[in-house]
């Protein structure tokens, strides 16, 4: 008997719903999770998005928020460490002040088609709760059907003026 | 030793049309200095996001002059920003800090290095295309003009002491009244 699993989501299929979403602006800090699938094309052959390096993940939720004031639209792209990190930036920019700040988080070291809640490493475990926490929406995507709900995230994070999170949960 | 409020009376008198970013105290004496300008980005969140705010808003914005009024313990809590910036290069921001040695609001205690860092030297370290430092509020008034009209990214430090403490107002300074009038200043959703 042959297993057939879902293809797992893909670069491309995550620049096609940013695309699709108005995003212009990528700022990121490199993340193991999606360095292959995504920010490597994004510094190289993909130019359809600008590209901001940033030292620290905080310094990406600031630039984020300050662009949406600009009627410009930004994806902030970082690993779940540096979303730890950026909690207190998150909590006064994007959550107090209510701006629409997007951000996509690599789950770095969590297991194929475990939950995240679920996951054997406690980094990864708390990523949910935490976010709940401060009420802000996040969906997983892992596989390619997950793709299609990046553009409705991030028109409800516009549109409500609030942050979002989409976690990748399986390196690409 | 020149005092903020002061230096800030000088800057005021050259702003039009520019975007201010001050934080916290410098926030609270540029409301006295410059009253109700509405393209002041008061929002800067979370303590050191100044800078990073500024750098938003001036790659959304080229074609306006972005001055961040940032603090020393500001900055220390987010030096990678020097590094950021510089690898943006805006050509259109320009990054002030009151040097006053202390964590002004939060007790007045010492910053690490207080007698002896040079935030000049840092950003000129990190890429920073031109860095100034005054200490006199004489030769700032005289100079401040030139200064204004330098290609950024570009840092003065003004070495002060803080002057008369200025009203209070952290519930305007985080405020959406405050958000909402920037964001009608700046022609923006």
């Amino acid at each position: 008997m042959t297993e057939h699993r879902p293809a797992t989501i893909t670069g491309a299929d995550i620049f096609e719903q940013l695309l699709g979403s108005g995003i212009e602006y990528i700022v990121s800090v490199p993340d193991i999770t999606t360095s292959e699938g995504l920010l490597w094309p994004l510094a190289t052959t993909e130019k359809r998005f600008k590209l901001i390096r940033v030292c620290k993940e905080d310094e990406g939720v600031s630039i984020c928020g300050a662009l949406s004031f600009c009627n410009k639209r930004a994806l902030l792209l970082m690993q779940h460490t540096g979303l730890l990190d950026s909690i207190n930036a998150i909590r006064a920019s994007a959550c107090e002040y209510r701006l629409p700040v997007a951000m996509m988080v690599g789950l770095l070291n969590k297991e194929p088609d475990v939950p995240p809640r679920q996951s054997s490493h406690y980094g990864v475990r708390i990523v949910e709760p935490i976010l709940g926490a401060m009420a802000v929406p996040h969906d997983l995507l892992e596989v390619a059907d997950d793709a299609a709900r990046i553009k409705p995230a991030i028109e409800r994070s516009y549109s409500d003026s609030w942050p979002t999170v989409l976690m990748i949960g399986r390196r690409m | 030793m020149m005092r903020r409020d002061h230096c800030f009376e000088a800057l005021a008198r050259h702003i039009d049309g520019q975007i201010i970013v001050p934080v916290y105290q410098s926030a609270q004496q540029w409301r006295v200095a410059k009253p109700g300008y509405p393209l002041t980005f008061f929002s800067t969140g979370a303590m050191g996001q100044g800078s990073s705010c500024a750098l938003g808003l001036a790659l959304g914005r080229p074609d306006k002059r972005v001055i961040v009024l940032d603090g020393d313990g500001s900055l220390l809590m987010n030096l990678g920003t020097l590094v950021t910036i510089a690898h943006q290069g805006p050509k259109n921001l320009l990054h002030f800090v009151s040097q006053n040695g202390t964590y002004e609001a939060n007790g007045g205690h010492p910053i690490p290095g207080c007698n002896q860092v040079s935030f000049a030297q840092l950003a000129l370290a990190a890429g920073y295309r031109k860095a100034f430092e005054f200490t006199d509020l004489t030769d700032f008034e005289a100079r401040i003009g030139q200064v204004l009209q330098e290609e950024g990214p570009v840092f003065v430090t003004l070495k002060i002491v803080a002057g008369d403490p200025p009203p209070q107002d952290m519930q305007f300074i985080h405020g959406e009244a405050a958000r909402a009038t920037f964001r009608a200043a700046l022609g923006g959703p």
